[in-house]
């Protein structure tokens, strides 16, 4: 199971593909793809908003549900979905609770 | 200090400028990522896992209290309120947004600071000494000629697209502390016998994946030779140095592949057709150059203070920052102290917007307006009186910056690693912070003694890994985070790069791994003494490997 993401342009912040080609700010907001096609399909949309100045650095990455809950599968990207584990005051994790 | 002229002024607002509608026509959607990528790394602008990135530009780790103010304000106008010092004497940002940063070089160019060529392949910030000027056994001040490079380098149209990056490293002291020998040109001021300043000169160093020693290839470069003789340097790498691999494009493996002789009559080739050129160095820019580095006028005092000897005494911590803070100023009752930016259990090389305004107002009220940050990742106010030791602990003290830890076990070189970077395999802050926390009683890490240990989050060798005595290299391993040690390595006049002692270790692992390479280490030195290094090259690998893996 896959899910897309990327950074907005303006700002940095790591998004991910969610329903009607919004970027969400949780992963676990995400819109999930199975299989090559529907990837693709995900991935084109990413492109297009990245030709529309919206996000840059578009990719698809790895997730697993838990308790029907989407989790990123590597660390990186558990770490990019949190924020530094150092600093747990910054980034997502800081924010209001996660959906 | 060094003071823009209207070259230097001019050409930074140029490219603030230039930057600024850079920036717009890409929001404006006028250049895509692929067209703005290289434009924003030529001004310090990456995109990392959280956020972007600015990386500015310390020249030769040297500022004073109004441009330390300034970054303070830019930590917390534009940031988070903190920013990370680097091992290219730099500061990065971890948190700036796009939109902001062309108001971020407006404000650095201000204080006359910026973020050119501090990405790119192209000269990267030149690194000196971060006790250039003040330091005893130092042969001259390094920095004016780190400034000539600067000079010469910046906006270098034939060197603007390089094979790959290129750093330069330059000491003026015999006792290497800006770690030359693993750059790709390292400078070592000296003298001939007559009593001239001249460069030993190496080339080829460097670290990353595949880490080399650099190779002499001048015993005495006259200093007027100086910019003549890194162009031709420069042009033959940038003739002959590979870029159909990235991974093979550095100096390093020029030198390898060709080999040293031919490399050396190539440099020597091209050096001799231009030699007497435009490039040559008049005594007169040397020494007019040399005049912004003039020393700040220091009364000569007593060699011991009693203020600092009555509080010695008693005050253990005070006790243990003297031992391990201070490095020995060429002028008597004077010193140059280490603040350390590796607080027990803290992130190496971090420092709030707070602390930056102490650093500032220490550096004003007893340093001289001089700052160094120092490859290593601590601050430096190079002279300050004696006398004036107490009330400056206090201070740093308050601040959580009076460690007296400096070149000990706990002041650990740390790259941002996976908490932060796009390139990273494994985090690098943890393993730093666990590590202090294990060793971070003053008692057992003086008792332990020098002992430098580097880490880095990818095989990229930011952390410097392959130069510590023990030195972390990150990676990942069947979705694990897992950590590779080496031992041995060493950045200074007598560098080594570290040899893997065996397997690698988890993330659960490692500490304990570090810690029976020390004890290890404590029960088989000759005396207090003989360091972890030397206790290391006397007796090899083997007690090091048995210990952490059993008998073969």
């Amino acid at each position: 199971m896959k899910v897309i993401t990327a950074n907005r342009l303006l700002n940095g912040d790591v998004v991910w593909l969610g329903e009607n080609g919004n970027w969400v700010e949780r992963v676990t907001l995400a819109s999930t793809f199975e299989g090559k096609d529907q990837v693709a399909q995900g991935l084109a949309i990413g492109q297009d908003a990245e030709k529309a100045q919206k996000v840059v650095g578009v990719y698809e990455m790895d997730v697993s549900l838990e308790d029907g809950v989407i989790v990123p599968v590597r660390l990186r990207e558990r770490i990019r979905a949190a924020g530094p584990t150092t600093h747990p005051q910054f980034g997502k994790q800081a924010q209001a609770v996660s959906a | 200090m060094y003071r823009y002229d209207e070259f230097d002024a001019s050409f930074v607002n140029q490219r603030t400028e230039q930057f600024k509608d850079q920036v717009r026509r890409r929001l404006a959607g006028e250049l895509s990522e692929d067209e703005f990528k290289p434009l924003r790394l030529m001004n310090g602008l990456y995109l990392q896992l959280h956020a972007y990135m600015l990386r500015v530009a310390i020249p030769y780790g040297t500022l004073n209290g109004r441009q330390m103010r300034k970054l303070a304000h830019i930590a917390r106008t534009y940031d988070k309120g903190y920013g990370h010092f680097t091992t290219r004497q730099n500061i990065q940002f971890n948190w700036p947004k796009l939109e902001d940063t062309p108001k971020i070089l407006e404000e650095l160019a201000e204080v006359e600071m910026h973020a050119i060529q501090t990405s790119g392949n192209c000269i990267r910030n030149v690194t000196a000494d971060h006790f250039a000027g003040a330091a005893a056994d130092e042969v001259a001040d390094p920095r004016p000629y780190a400034e000539i490079l600067r000079q010469w380098s910046s906006l270098h149209p034939e060197f603007s697209f390089l094979p790959r990056k290129f750093k330069i490293a330059i000491t003026g002291a015999p006792n290497d502390r800006a770690a030359v020998q693993v750059h790709d040109i390292g400078l070592q001021l000296t003298r001939n016998d007559e009593g001239e300043i001249g460069f030993v000169v190496y080339v080829g160093g460097g670290l990353g994946r595949t880490p080399m020693i650099g190779r002499k290839v001048r015993d005495y470069l006259p200093e007027e030779d100086l910019l003549a003789y890194s162009e031709a340097i420069l042009r033959v790498y940038n003739r002959y140095g590979r870029r159909d691999n990235k991974y093979k494009a550095r100096i390093k493996i020029l030198v390898h592949e060709t080999g040293l002789e031919e490399l050396k009559a190539d440099i020597e080739q091209e050096f001799e057709k231009i030699r007497y050129g435009v490039l040559r160095l008049p005594d007169e820019e040397v020494r007019r150059i040399e005049a912004y580095f003039a020393p700040p006028p220091l009364e000569v005092g007593q060699a011991t203070s009693a203020a600092v000897e009555a509080r010695r005494e008693n005050d253990a911590a005070f006790a243990q920052f003297l031992a391990h803070n201070l490095n020995p100023h060429r002028v008597p009752g004077y010193t140059s102290v280490t603040l350390s930016m590796k607080p027990i259990g803290g992130i190496p090389g971090d420092a709030s917007d707070a602390q930056m305004e102490v650093i500032a107002e220490l550096a004003e009220k007893y340093g001289h307006d001089e700052i160094r940050i120092s490859h290593e990742q601590n601050v430096i106010l190079p002279h300050v009186k004696l006398d004036d030791l107490p009330a400056i602990f206090d201070r740093l003290t308050a601040a959580e910056i009076a460690e007296g830890n400096a070149g000990l076990i706990t002041d650990i070189i740390a790259c941002p690693g996976m908490d932060y970077c796009a390139l990273a395999t494994a985090r690098s802050i943890p393993v730093a912070q666990r590590i202090s926390e294990r060793f971070g009683t003053a008692d057992r890490q003086a008792e332990i003694g020098e002992l430098k240990i580097k880490i880095s989050g990818c095989i990229n060798a930011c952390g410097h890994h392959h130069v510590g005595h023990i030195g972390i290299l990150g990676l990942e391993k069947k979705g694990e985070e897992f950590y590779q040690v080496t031992l041995g390595g060493s950045a200074n006049e007598n560098a080594s790069i570290g040899e893997i002692v065996g397997r690698g270790f988890s993330s659960d692992e490692v500490v304990d791994a570090i810690e029976t390479l020390v004890e290890t280490y404590l029960g088989l030195r000759s005396g207090k003494e003989e360091t972890f290094l030397e206790a290391y090259r006397r007796v090899g690998e083997v007690p090091f490997k048995e210990a952490l893996y059993g008998a073969a």
